[in-house]
């Protein structure tokens, strides 16, 4: 019983903060209700028994909400707690198209016949992941790694507003580098 | 609670974000929207690995779908800062030459 009541619980706050993620008019408030969103979801995970799970969600979602303020006052240049605003467009077609795409996806969930479930769940689904992924996994977490590092990589590239090739030249054999300020070390 | 029932909000949750992705102008609220709509993908595959197949490979499919957002957040917001860099702005409609 109290596992029902939880489930709704969360479940309704999880699609409540998520409308009003798109609802509220500060960026701010946004965040916020997007962070509760995730919140919500990690607990239900949770009461699947994915404890290892629900717990990275909603620890790497606050802080990515964290985050998220952050670039928010940065590009925004204003306090986005006090100043609402309306950024919004195509909101009819928008909402049409959600509209159909949840109707598709509720009566795929209510009419398919879904199998009954094969094989029980480990006593500990944290040890279990934890064999898995150092075990018949391995390739999977071998193949996230790159594609994480070379996120970094593009992600500072494309941040970086002077990178070597500006300074020293696209085949980098500039001797002196070209900065906008002169200085440094040997100059 | 049944699988139904938790697709059914999985369902609800990925259709805000998807309603989310469409309409916000705003990069990082795009961004926002395409979080919720990966949230409603972690929440299904939970659902789908506890009620039909409670193995412990189900679990890695997961990691690897918060892998695929944490990528999403950190590529999304190096173009949005790209983006305001070059045009001072941090608005899908003032790079709709992008597309394609």
């Amino acid at each position: 019983m109290l596992e029902a009541i939880l489930f709704w619980l969360f479940g309704v706050v999880a699609v409540a903060s998520a409308v009003a993620v798109f609802r509220t008019d500060s960026m701010a408030r946004a965040s916020y209700a997007l962070a509760v969103s995730f919140i919500a979801v990690g607990a239900i995970v949770v009461q699947v028994r994915l404890d290892y799970i629900g717990l990275i969600i909603v620890l790497m979602m606050v802080m990515e909400m964290a985050i998220m303020a952050v670039f928010m006052v940065m590009f925004m240049g204003m306090n986005p707690a006090l100043m609402p605003m309306d950024m919004t467009h195509d909101k009819r077609r928008s909402v049409l198209f959600s509209v159909v795409v949840f109707a598709v996806l509720a009566a795929a969930a209510v009419l398919i016949p879904w199998p009954a479930r094969t094989g029980s769940p480990p006593s500990d689904t944290i040890e279990s992941l934890g064999n898995t992924i150092m075990s018949s996994k391995m390739l999977v977490m071998l193949t996230i790694s790159p594609v994480l590092f070379a996120t970094i990589v593009s992600a500072l590239v494309l941040a970086n507003p002077r990178g070597r090739y500006d300074r020293y030249g696209d085949g980098l054999d500039r001797r002196i580098p070209e900065d906008p300020q002169r200085g440094g070390l040997g100059r | 609670m049944t699988l139904q029932l938790v697709l059914l909000i999985a369902a609800a949750l990925f259709s805000v974000g998807l309603y989310g992705t469409l309409s916000q102008q705003v990069v990082v609220m795009v961004m926002m929207g395409i979080e919720v709509m990966l949230n409603a993908v972690i929440l299904a595959a939970a659902a789908v690995w506890w009620f039909l197949a409670p193995t412990p490979d189900g679990q890695t499919l997961l990691l690897v779908v918060i892998a695929a957002m944490t990528v999403e957040m950190a590529m999304g917001f190096a173009g949005a800062i790209v983006l305001h860099r070059s045009r001072n702005s941090d608005m899908t409609d003032s790079a709709t030459d992008l597309a394609g």
